[in-house]
């Protein structure tokens, strides 16, 4: 018997069992639908997570003031000794393969333009900043080096400044009046949208670290020259852990920690702190597999208990089957491609119910998904799989009947 | 009943075939060495009553057995020798099987039922349906293509199963109480359909227990207790073709 010959025999044999074929399939349909939202939730998890990495630099390490310690016990992260310049200055010439640094400084505050006021931050930074942060300007320029040493009052401001304070005209030589004091807008970034917490990256005001630590920060600083964070960007295939262990060295001499001693300040990964972020969203993941897999379980064995009931009420079609010529490999394919062909039209069922809640799942629950072609591959070898596992037992059985005796039965 | 070999004329060749059987701690002797030639183009009834050994006498002459000792050649093969696959073919090829609940596929057309055999065949016609109507216009069906089983009367599904049993062109025609199923008018009608199929040279074994369908053939074959007892040839028909 050729094997088109079997799939037109499978068809018609599951036609006249039209109602239990599809009873019998549902545990496929759901389990292959459940692949299916699993995989576009994680391919899209992960899309989105490796989007934000690249958006803030893969090679980019973050140093901040960490938590000192006094016997034995944490005294919180603010009570260590700020970052300064001078560190910034150190860590350009000292540490190798680095591209550029930036020091950051940040205020809470009001900004006034016309009649609006809208309260955001502002970030005072070196003219490295759109290098560092793989940000750049949209629209006018970013303020130089010089501009930053001079204490220039310019401010570059985000998309979403732009449109509160600003009421979406075009912002540039237009003031902004910051704790009181005049910024003139030279430049706007491009828009970033939201970040993986939910906040809007583009509620922000950047101006020279100098102009801000000096006007508005206020602070009763114990380092004249403060910064709060530290952003170095390394150059591409840059050995990070490499990198971080260069940065530590150098940030414990500045601060003149003795060996042994404790560490005053932290070098974060930002990569590794998303990617760590993400096994959350992993586990729902591994959950979803779990789900998946056990419908698939009980689908497959759905599929083996009516495909035993099958061949038991068959048994007289098999032993004239045999009488009439059959192999044993004949009958086992007739059952086998049986089972799959079942198992395949719940995975194709299940395939157009997975696509669909997972178009209903990131409308309706706002999450990032990615439904890419593999996808189909994955319903169909996972229902064929299912299939060939959970009906060759059956398949097998029938086989082996001995005809004489599966003529006779009643 | 000595064997009569070297004759190349026999089409089924047995020699002290036996079959047993293991019940628990007993050996059943269900054939106890039976010898017996069928030779091409006879017409031959095997009767006995049950627990004689025919129904494993016919399901060793059709292939879907195996002797547990002597030798029986179908068409010049042993098949105490062959493989279950071998067996397969030859049932497919050499062997056509009428049953007395006819075993039709239910559900599905008459013209699909004979079809089946095909399906099986090494070597199958380059068009299976005009080969499946050639057999069913044969046995007088040719109208009856697209009927179920469930829209044939008994005779006519009958009729469906010989054709499905001719399909492949069998050198024997093996029927087990090929009438059992069916009232006495119809049963004529059948046996006058194996006559014709014997007299166009097809060799014909019927299994019955019913004298009045043994009548039909030209040699009944008597088994009791696993032994054939008689064997006889009528040199005349008892039945008037017409």
């Amino acid at each position: 018997m050729s094997f088109l010959d079997a799939i037109i025999a499978a068809l018609k044999s599951l036609r006249q069992n039209m109602l239990r074929s599809i009873l019998t399939t549902l545990g496929i349909m759901i389990g292959i639908a459940s692949v299916i939202v699993m995989s576009s939730i994680n391919a899209g998890a992960q899309q989105k997570v490796e989007e934000q990495i690249a958006s803030l630099g893969s090679t980019m390490l973050s140093v901040s003031p960490g938590a000192s310690r006094r016997g034995g016990r944490s005294s919180g992260a603010n009570s260590a000794p700020q970052l300064s310049e001078r560190n910034l200055d150190a860590i350009k010439q000292a540490v190798p393969n680095v591209v550029d640094a930036i020091g950051e400084v940040r205020v809470s505050t009001t900004a006034v333009a016309g009649g609006a006021d809208w309260p955001t931050t502002i970030t005072g930074v070196h003219a490295g900043f759109p290098v560092v942060r793989n940000w750049p300007v949209a629209t006018g320029r970013f303020f130089s080096e010089q501009e930053v040493s001079s204490g220039r009052r310019y401010a570059v401001v985000g998309e979403t400044i732009v449109k509160e304070v600003f009421e979406g005209t075009n912002p540039i030589g237009g003031q902004l009046r910051i704790g009181n004091v005049p910024f003139e807008v030279i430049g706007v970034l491009a828009a970033k949208g939201q970040n993986q917490f939910g906040r809007d990256e583009d509620d922000l005001i950047v101006a020279p670290a100098s102009a801000v630590r000096a006007r508005l920060a206020g602070r009763d600083a114990t380092v004249p020259d403060q910064l709060d964070s530290i952003r170095v960007l390394f150059a591409d295939n840059t050995d990070l852990v490499r990198a971080e262990s260069d940065l530590m060295d150098i940030m414990r001499t500045q601060r003149r920690i003795r060996p042994g001693q404790a560490d005053n300040f932290r070098v974060f990964n930002i990569a590794e702190f998303i990617r760590a972020r993400n096994e959350t969203a992993q586990t729902f993941g591994v959950l979803l597999a779990a789900t998946a897999a056990i419908s698939l379980l009980v689908g497959g064995i759905g599929i083996m208990n009516i495909m035993l009931v099958s061949v038991t009420e068959r048994t007289r079609e098999i032993g004239l089957r045999l009488a009439i010529g059959a192999r044993k490999n004949d009958i086992l394919i007739q059952f086998l491609v049986e089972a799959v062909t079942l198992c395949l039209i719940g995975g194709i069922i299940g395939l157009g119910l997975g696509l669909a809640s997972t178009t209903v799942v990131a409308k309706v629950a706002g999450w990032d998904v990615l439904i890419n072609a593999n996808l189909v591959l994955i319903a169909i070898l996972a229902s064929a799989a299912v299939g060939v596992f959970f009906g060759f037992f059956p398949a097998r059985r029938a086989a082996k009947l001995n005809p004489i005796d599966a003529l006779r039965y009643e | 009943m000595n064997p009569e070999h070297g004759s190349s004329e026999a089409l089924v060749r047995g020699d002290n075939v036996r079959k047993t059987y293991r019940m628990g701690a007993e050996d059943i002797h269900a054939l106890d060495g039976v010898s017996f030639k069928i030779a091409r183009g006879e017409f031959l009834s095997i009767m006995g009553p049950s627990g004689s050994g025919k129904s494993t006498l016919m399901n060793l002459l059709g292939a879907l057995d195996r002797p547990s000792a002597g030798r029986l050649e179908i068409d010049n093969a042993p098949i105490g020798d062959m493989t279950p696959d071998q067996l397969a073919a030859l049932r497919n090829r050499t062997i056509g099987f009428v049953f007395q609940q006819f075993n039709l596929l239910a559900r599905t057309s008459a013209l699909e039922n004979v079809k089946l055999p095909m399906l099986y065949a090494h070597k199958r016609p380059s068009d299976l349906n005009k080969a499946a109507q050639e057999v069913l216009d044969l046995v007088g069906l040719g109208d009856r293509l697209d009927h179920h089983p469930a829209q044939l009367s008994g005779g006519q599904q009958q009729r469906v199963a010989i054709a499905r049993a001719l399909v492949n062109r069998p050198q024997i025609l093996l029927a087990d109480e090929p009438t059992g199923a069916l009232d006495t008018q119809t049963s004529e009608e059948i046996m006058q359909l194996f006559t014709n199929l014997n007299q166009s040279g097809v060799t014909v074994i019927i299994v019955t227990h019913e004298q009045e369908i043994a009548d039909w053939t030209n040699r009944v074959m008597r088994l009791r207790d696993g032994k054939i007892v008689t064997d006889e040839r009528l040199k005349e028909r008892l039945h008037v073709v017409s």
